[in-house]
């Protein structure tokens, strides 16, 4: 059985959230002690479905959340061995932790390359160092280079997508917090940007948390998967190790395991997960 | 020379220069409402503020440049104040939250001017007199006053300026960033507060231009505040996001009210002036509610 709860590594995980509550508005409880963690260099996905709280652990992280009303009300959030929870958002991109958000949320009146520029803010560098890093971003996504002059409003949602992680490489992140890259895309698209984001973990040795509902792809990008339902983490393990595992083929990937099929197994299934988290 | 032609482009031109001071008021708003959203209802009071504390400041024989000084950095002070204790507890409230509280900044300058400088109106002479000049008149018999030829060019001067920090700057890059996206700014690391007041400041520093100009032109009273609703109309034309509609609404409204008032005045019993401009900013809201420069909403389907 794969899904059991990694014991705490000797070594420092690069990122680590630590037993997480997430209540916003002051009543409404979200995230209900989340612990996950991410090392150096890996692709770690956090999966799960709608409202199981993939996008408030990672707001949660980047410290997004204040500006939605939400807080973080327990546990801690270690980044390279510093406490990063009382951050600001402006404070933790100088620290190297980048969230691309969910829907993309490019800025639509700024053109393509403007957008690219925006990303680098909190960076006080000169236009040579500038133009060199909008080059690397125009090396990994072509598209990009097209339609630099066009206003993202009226560039495509795959151009979309781009032109915010791109807007986030131009940061210089150690880690980017990606959040549903696959969100509205043709599938093979979805291919596409997975590729691009790959080997930006591999060349660039940028490490990433991904959230997404997509469990297929995701699980065959990362090196590691985090299964969160109901704001807690119910199953982890090996990116290949939970592909292979027959509830996640069951519930996440679509696939019908061979003996189960009534529904007391089901509830069996949700008991145990239980007994896990 | 002097004869129907030339008279009809005497009213064009004195029209058009009389545009540009209400896109000197209109200017404010643009910026306030580019970074951050927010119609900025107190953007008279400033400019009242500003001309009342100048004016006060130089009647106690400060020194002219030095009143310049001191009054831009009181209204850079209120600009980080107003984003401290204004608008920061109203992060992610919805926008007329927003409005209502700089309709409550409104009264409050309102009253914080007239109550440290006295409610008598004031003389302001910046230098430049009102009349027309003589040279022009000679040569093509139109009659223009010097006062709005200066004007203009200020207002070009300031355009332009603001036109290339937007455009060119970093920080210009930011704040149309956030006027776009809150949220994806905050997530790119730039920090909204100090955006704010940079932007509120700029928008002091716009303010002062406009209430000296305007100070010197009708006096500086209680009655400057309300040349905010003739920038309301120069808005609705040029669109509230776009500073070369805000120069351009301006010179619509000053001019057609004028051609208005001299033209069509005699048929309706003159009075035109006052209220033509807001005919024109309804027939636009009918036909073009983003104004002619604004930015067109983009929906993607």
């Amino acid at each position: 059985m794969s899904a059991v709860i990694t014991p705490q590594p000797a070594v420092q995980a690069y990122l680590t959230v630590n037993n997480v509550e997430v209540i916003y508005d002051h009543v409404i409880l979200v995230l209900k002690g989340v612990s996950l963690q991410v090392q150096k260099g890996q692709i770690v996905a956090l999966l799960g479905a709608n409202g199981a709280g993939k996008t408030t652990t990672l707001k949660a992280i980047s410290n997004l959340l204040r500006a939605e009303r939400g807080e973080v009300t327990k546990g801690s959030i270690e980044f390279d061995g510093r406490r990063v929870d009382q951050l600001t958002p402006n404070e933790l991109v100088r620290l190297g932790v980048c969230q691309v958000m969910e829907g993309r949320h490019c800025f639509q009146h700024l053109t393509v390359e403007e957008n690219l520029l925006t990303g680098a803010f909190t960076r006080s560098v000169g236009r040579a160092e500038l133009r060199r890093d909008l080059e690397l971003v125009y090396e990994y996504f072509p598209r990009l280079k097209e339609r630099r002059g066009s206003l993202a409003g009226y560039t495509s949602g795959g151009e979309q997508q781009m032109t915010a992680i791109g807007r986030a490489l131009m940061a210089h992140p150690k880690m980017i917090l990606l959040d549903e890259p696959s969100m509205g895309l043709a599938p093979q698209l979805v291919e596409e940007i997975f590729g691009i984001v790959k080997s930006l973990n591999e060349k660039e040795g940028v490490s990433i948390l991904l959230a997404e509902q997509n469990t297929n792809i995701a699980l065959r990008f990362a090196d590691y998967g985090y299964i969160l339902e109901n704001g807690r983490v119910v199953m982890d393990g090996a990116a290949a190790s939970l592909a292979q595992n027959e509830d996640v083929k069951e519930f996440y990937l679509g696939l019908s395991a061979g003996g189960r099929k009534s529904f007391r197994d089901t509830k069996f299934y949700r008991r145990r997960k239980r007994w896990l988290s | 020379m002097a004869g129907p032609v030339s008279f009809f482009f005497e009213v064009l031109f004195s029209g058009l220069l009389a545009g540009v001071m209400y896109s000197l008021v209109a200017l404010g708003f643009v910026l306030i409402y580019k970074a951050s959203g927010v119609f900025n209802f107190a953007q008279g009071a400033m400019v009242f503020f500003a001309a009342l504390t100048f004016v006060s400041l130089v009647e106690r024989g400060v020194n002219f440049w030095l009143a310049m000084a001191i009054t831009l950095a009181v209204m850079i002070l209120l600009g980080i104040l107003t984003e401290r204790v204004v608008l920061r507890p109203l992060i992610n409230q919805p926008p007329i939250t927003l409005f209502m509280a700089t309709i409550g900044l409104t009264f409050f300058l309102e009253g914080l001017s007239q109550g440290i400088w006295g409610a008598q109106p004031h003389g302001l002479d910046i230098g430049i007199r009102d009349e027309p000049m003589e040279w022009l008149a000679d040569r093509t018999g139109m009659f223009l006053s010097q006062f709005d030829l200066f004007a203009s060019g200020i207002a070009a001067v300031l355009v332009t300026v603001l036109a290339l920090f937007f455009q060119r700057t970093r920080i210009g890059r930011a704040l149309r960033a956030v006027a776009d996206d809150h949220q994806a700014a905050l997530a790119v690391g730039i920090p909204l507060k100090h955006i704010w007041a940079i932007v509120w400041a700029v928008a002091g520093f716009v303010a002062l231009v406009a209430g000296l100009l305007w100070g010197a032109r009708t006096g500086v009273q209680y009655a400057l505040t309300f040349v905010a609703l003739k920038a309301l109309p120069v808005l609705i034309l040029g669109g509230f996001e776009s500073i070369a509609g805000a120069i351009v609404g301006g010179l619509i409204i000053g001019a057609s009210e004028k051609l208005a008032e001299v033209y069509l005045g005699p048929y309706v019993g003159g009075g035109i002036e006052s209220w033509f401009p807001y005919v024109l900013a309804l027939a636009f809201l009918l036909f073009r509610p983003e104004g002619l420069f604004g930015e067109k909403h983009i929906d993607r389907v």
